[in-house]
């Protein structure tokens, strides 16, 4: 229906216009989490958004300064609560190749299958909030359903469903549990299946399309020049993938295509990360049936002192590129810790894409974003 | 695209999603996932790794392994727990011995990151799964794990 309504600019219509200024959040649904936006608009049409950062602010790379290199680990699991396992995998990698550790086989596969899980019930709960955000609420029970089933292979191996904490630098806190692949084996064919109704639901409805579609364009200048990254850059066609051009754990033995897109919208964005739940299982496919047998961790000392300078590390996980940079200066206690959050990259470039939409559109250009708060304000 | 064809792809994409919901809608009593808490209270049997609570499991003659190393309380990055402990002389060997006097761990600090259950030598804590844990006053989260009179089990070293 492109015969719609055209909106008149302010400057040439007969009605006397005024911005006004609202704010959004910090208690508001479809801000997932507390952040507050504020939102300088002229009528519907979204003039300026600013977010404002600090309502979940819990220093948390200074408290890394106080702790030792294994109980980082656990503080990132409250950044991105999402990717938490990715996270912790980052830390650890992070502090193995400070140390010139070499872990066994069994720990790389076993973290890279766990790294896909999460991204997989990062992005169904992603799709279910999403569709909830453009007011299709069944969404959110199905990917809830789906998701449950791997937080319940998280819950019986690693102990815990958000916050897993199960990678310790030198490999994994316990082995894995007898019964993890058969789990595995029986949730791939299962979501296999569900996929398809995912895109019947939501991918091919109308309102959804008319919605998504043409909203919120970023141009792939603009994804390099916001330091986007994840499938927010990639629906732009900015190819970042860190799990293809820095391969990490087991990826380096893995084929896999990434997932991209050219036209940037927030349409784009979703297809995305729906073609990145197929591409995730057909990682954990090619691994689950060839575990190496071995150790789940190589020992280190009680107390793991890195050598003086500086170590980096990056990972993907759901949202994006996730850096830890830690300065140490040879004791016990990190020196430095920064994270780079694929959040806040990505949040930044909110005010680019939002200004001359509608606050509805706000709304769905947002949920495409997939932000998790508590990454952007550490 | 023509504007009645618009309109029947439209209402053809809105069937074709309510296909997919009329068939949970009609299967709905043998899919159903969502667990009926609390109703299934006693059969709802959690996983034996899941993280509740941290314990000390005590034997019959009221013993644990708790030889007081403080190898939790230098794992657990919030300070949750806190050894008292002190020197003992031994009646076997007339040696002074490290014995706890209180194991006190502050739940309510806890981030259930289970550090301190992976670095105890002596396996004397592990993890209960309750998880059920509200109380009224937030003092009733500070437990003491070692029962009152309870000493470590013979054979137990550091
Ligand atoms: S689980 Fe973690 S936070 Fe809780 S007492 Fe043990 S070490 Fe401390
Ligand atoms: S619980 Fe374990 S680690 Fe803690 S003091 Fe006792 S023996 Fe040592």
């Amino acid at each position: 229906m492109e015969t719609a309504i055209k909106e008149p600019t302010t400057s040439k219509s007969n009605f006397k216009s005024e911005e006004y200024f609202i704010n959004m959040g910090p208690q508001h649904p479809a801000t997932h989490g507390v952040l507050r936006l504020l939102l300088t608009i002229d009528g519907e049409i979204i003039k300026k958004v600013e977010p404002d950062l600090g309502y979940i602010h819990r220093s948390i790379e200074k408290m890394c300064e106080n702790n030792s290199y294994q109980q980082i680990v656990h503080l990132t699991d409250r950044l991105d609560y999402l990717s938490s396992h990715i996270n912790n995998e980052a830390v650890c990698l992070c502090v193995e190749n400070a140390l010139e550790l070499e872990v066994p086989e069994r720990v790389k596969v076993i973290r890279t299958i766990l790294g896909e899980l999460t991204r997989i019930a990062s992005h169904t709960l992603w799709w279910g909030v999403m569709g909830m955000d453009v007011g299709a609420l069944t969404t959110y029970f199905y990917g809830f359903r789906d998701r449950e089933m791997i937080n319940d292979i998280f819950e019986e191996t690693c102990g815990a469903r958000l916050t897993m904490n199960y990678n310790v630098p030198g490999g994994l806190m316990q082995d894995i549990h007898p019964n993890f692949v058969k789990r595995v084996k029986e949730f791939i064919p299962h979501f296999r299946s569900k996929l398809p109704e995912y895109d019947r639901l939501l991918t091919g409805n109308i309102i959804f399309q008319k919605r998504t579609k043409g909203v919120g364009i970023l141009s792939k200048e603009d994804a390099i020049n916001f330091g986007a990254s994840g499938p927010v850059a990639r629906a732009s066609g900015y190819s970042c993938d860190v799990r293809k051009y820095h391969p990490y754990s087991a990826l380096d033995k893995i084929t896999f295509t990434e997932a991209l897109d050219t036209t940037g919208d927030s349409f784009a964005r979703y297809k995305v990360r729906i073609a990145e739940m197929w591409e995730s299982l057909a990682i954990i496919e090619q691994l689950i049936d060839n575990i190496p047998e071995g150790d789940f961790k190589v020992a280190t000392n009680a107390v793991i002192k890195l050598p003086k300078g500086d170590f980096y590390q990056k990972v993907e996980t759901a949202r994006g590129e996730f850096g830890v940079y830690i300065i140490s200066a040879g004791t016990k206690n990190p020196y430095r810790v920064k994270f780079r959050s694929p959040g806040l990259s990505n949040l930044s470039l909110l005010n680019h894409i939002a200004v001359g939409g509608k606050i509805g559109d706000l709304v769905a250009t947002m949920a495409t974003i997939d932000i998790v708060v508590p990454d952007i304000d550490r | 695209m023509g504007y009645f064809s618009n309109i029947y792809h439209g209402i053809r994409t809105l069937l074709t999603g309510m296909r997919v919901t009329g068939k949970y809608f009609l299967n709905a009593r043998k899919g159903a996932i969502t667990q009926q808490y609390p109703d299934n209270r006693d059969t709802l049997k959690m996983f034996e790794r899941f993280r509740g609570e941290v314990v000390m499991p005590h034997d019959e003659n009221n013993e644990h392994s708790c030889t007081g190393c403080q190898k939790c309380e230098l794992a657990c990055p919030n300070g949750s727990i806190e050894i008292i402990w002190d020197r003992v002389i031994d009646p076997e060997t007339g040696k002074k011995k490290k014995a706890i006097d209180k194991h006190i761990y502050h739940f309510g600090m806890c981030t259930q990151c289970g550090l301190c259950v992976d670095a105890c030598p002596s396996d004397a804590i592990k993890w209960a799964q309750n998880f059920e844990n509200s109380v009224y006053d937030r003092t009733q989260l500070t437990r003491i794990l070692n029962k009152p009179g309870s000493k470590v089990r013979a054979g137990v070293e550091e």
